[in-house]
């Protein structure tokens, strides 16, 4: 699987909702993904990807989209 | 000597505006003039405490020699360690004056601790997030003197806004560009008028010319209903402090954000328009936000983090009760070691609780009605919960009930 498929798929673990066909939504403002859901990403990001991002390293401004999450989890690997 | 309040009087504007020219001038001309700069915000720091306030001068003196050890000391050791005991001790030991002056007053009754000074929890706050991050591995290297300006930085010393050290940094190391240098004059000039009418002519007017009266209207009636004093003119205090307590700080928070937008540093906005939240959560979102946003970072996140890294709780629900209820309870003692405080934090865990609740229940009952009708109860139904808790939040019934 990759990037894309898993971290589609880790949100939709995590908030129950399929994100595919809207990869550019504000998942903050959109009250998707909450403070609670961002550490549960965190922690299969470090599981599943094997990425290690520090709470402090967590910008919401530069996490807030699919696609941005996307980007930035292949920057790490 | 004298002494000044920070954005207390109509002089301290004149004075500070006058002081601020060359820094504008120099930073219109895309040049940051570090070594003026430094001395003005001594001047600053001098002026509001030094003169009878010359006590509080020599705590913050210690407390900074303090801190420059503590957070030094941790920096140095990071470089070559990580080991967790080591970082608890350098969290415990940069919050340790801060207990101590908070905690002073509720053990020997009416008295204040040597350590304190205007400011401390919001040198504190700086403090404790350079350790986090240091830790965490995004604030690599320490200096000295950097650290300093961040944690004395003279428009925000008092009460804020909370900045975070690197985005700070960033705005120091460089002076913006002069297109962009603009925008911010333009919006400095208008968040001083808005913060005047918010502080000295809303807040005055609410603070200072109705809050005495329901005050004392409330105080007549300690009587009513079983003796529990609730009465119309409580509901009158409790709405005018609400509407003061917003007016007199966000007032402040904007004096604060366009002083240091003038000398070229994007501080953080505070407040969102906090009375149009349509729940509790969005409330935390738009009220006091650098402080709401520093206890997500810092406490509810990393609290959350270790409770499910370490799976000490398995129910997602029970985690983020939990977090709320520590991340709150530590907000109230933070206010001060009071009743009033830690039930005002209690009492707002209970409500975003309560709104998790409810937001999971909408969740799974999709065909729920939603239209401006219900956004207006939404709304409505936020304010007075809030409202309520400012209530608890302003000790007054610590005067109807115990005084």
């Amino acid at each position: 699987m990759d990037t894309k498929q898993t971290i589609i798929a880790i949100l939709q673990d995590i908030t129950g909702a399929d994100v595919s066909d809207d990869l550019d939504q504000n998942i903050f403002d959109s009250g998707l993904v909450d403070s609670m859901a961002t550490v549960e990403m965190l922690l299969e990001l470090q599981d599943q990807c094997g990425i290690d991002v520090p709470i402090s390293e967590f910008d919401r401004n530069q996490w807030n989209t699919p696609n941005k999450i996307i980007e930035k989890v292949a920057s790490m690997q | 000597m004298v002494n000044l309040q920070p954005y207390a009087s109509p002089s301290y504007f004149i004075i500070i505006g006058l002081c601020l020219l060359p820094i504008i001038v120099g930073l219109y001309h895309g040049k940051r003039f570090v070594a003026y700069e430094t001395l003005f915000s001594l001047v600053f720091i001098v002026l509001t405490f030094g003169g009878d306030h010359w006590h509080q001068g020599v705590a913050l003196i210690g407390y900074v020699l303090y801190q420059l050890l503590i957070v030094g000391g941790y920096a140095r050791y990071r470089r070559r360690n990580n080991q967790t005991s080591v970082f608890v001790v350098a969290v415990v030991a940069v919050i340790v004056p801060l207990v101590v002056v908070k905690v002073t007053p509720a053990i020997q009754v009416g008295s204040q601790s040597l350590l304190g000074f205007l400011g401390i929890s919001y040198l504190t706050f700086k403090a404790v997030q350079m350790v986090m991050e240091l830790r965490d591995g995004t604030i690599k290297a320490f200096q000295p003197l950097p650290f300093l300006r961040f944690l004395l930085f003279f428009p925000t010393i008092s009460s804020g806004p909370i900045d975070r050290y690197r985005r700070f940094e960033k705005d120091y190391r460089t002076a913006p560009e002069r297109a962009k240098y603009l925008q911010l004059l333009n919006k400095a000039v208008f968040y001083l008028f808005l913060g005047f009418l918010y502080k000295f002519v809303l807040g005055y007017i609410f603070g200072k010319l109705l809050l005495p009266e329901v005050a004392h209207a409330a105080l007549l009636q300690r009587a009513a209903f079983f003796h529990t004093g609730l009465s119309l003119p409580l509901l009158g205090y409790m709405y005018t402090y609400s509407m003061y307590l917003f007016f007199d700080f966000a007032g402040y928070s904007l004096f604060a954000v366009a002083i240091s937008y003038l000398m070229g540093i994007e501080t953080p906005m505070n407040f969102n328009r906090p009375f149009a939240a349509h729940n509790i959560k969005d409330f935390w979102n738009r009220w006091h936000m650098t402080l709401s946003f520093w206890f997500r970072d810092f406490i509810f996140m990393r609290f959350t983090f270790f409770l499910m890294k370490h799976k000490l709780v398995k129910n997602r629900v029970r985690i983020s009760q939990c977090a709320y209820l520590v991340n709150f309870l530590i907000m109230g003692f933070w206010h001060g070691v009071t009743w009033f405080y830690i039930v005002y934090g209690l009492f707002h865990a209970s409500a975003i609780i309560i709104n998790d609740y409810w937001l999971r229940f909408k969740k799974r009952h999709q065909g729920l009605p939603h239209n401006r009708w219900t956004e207006g109860l939404a709304i409505f139904t936020t304010f007075n919960i809030v409202c309520f808790s400012f209530l608890i939040f302003s000790g007054f019934l610590n005067v109807l009930w115990f005084k």
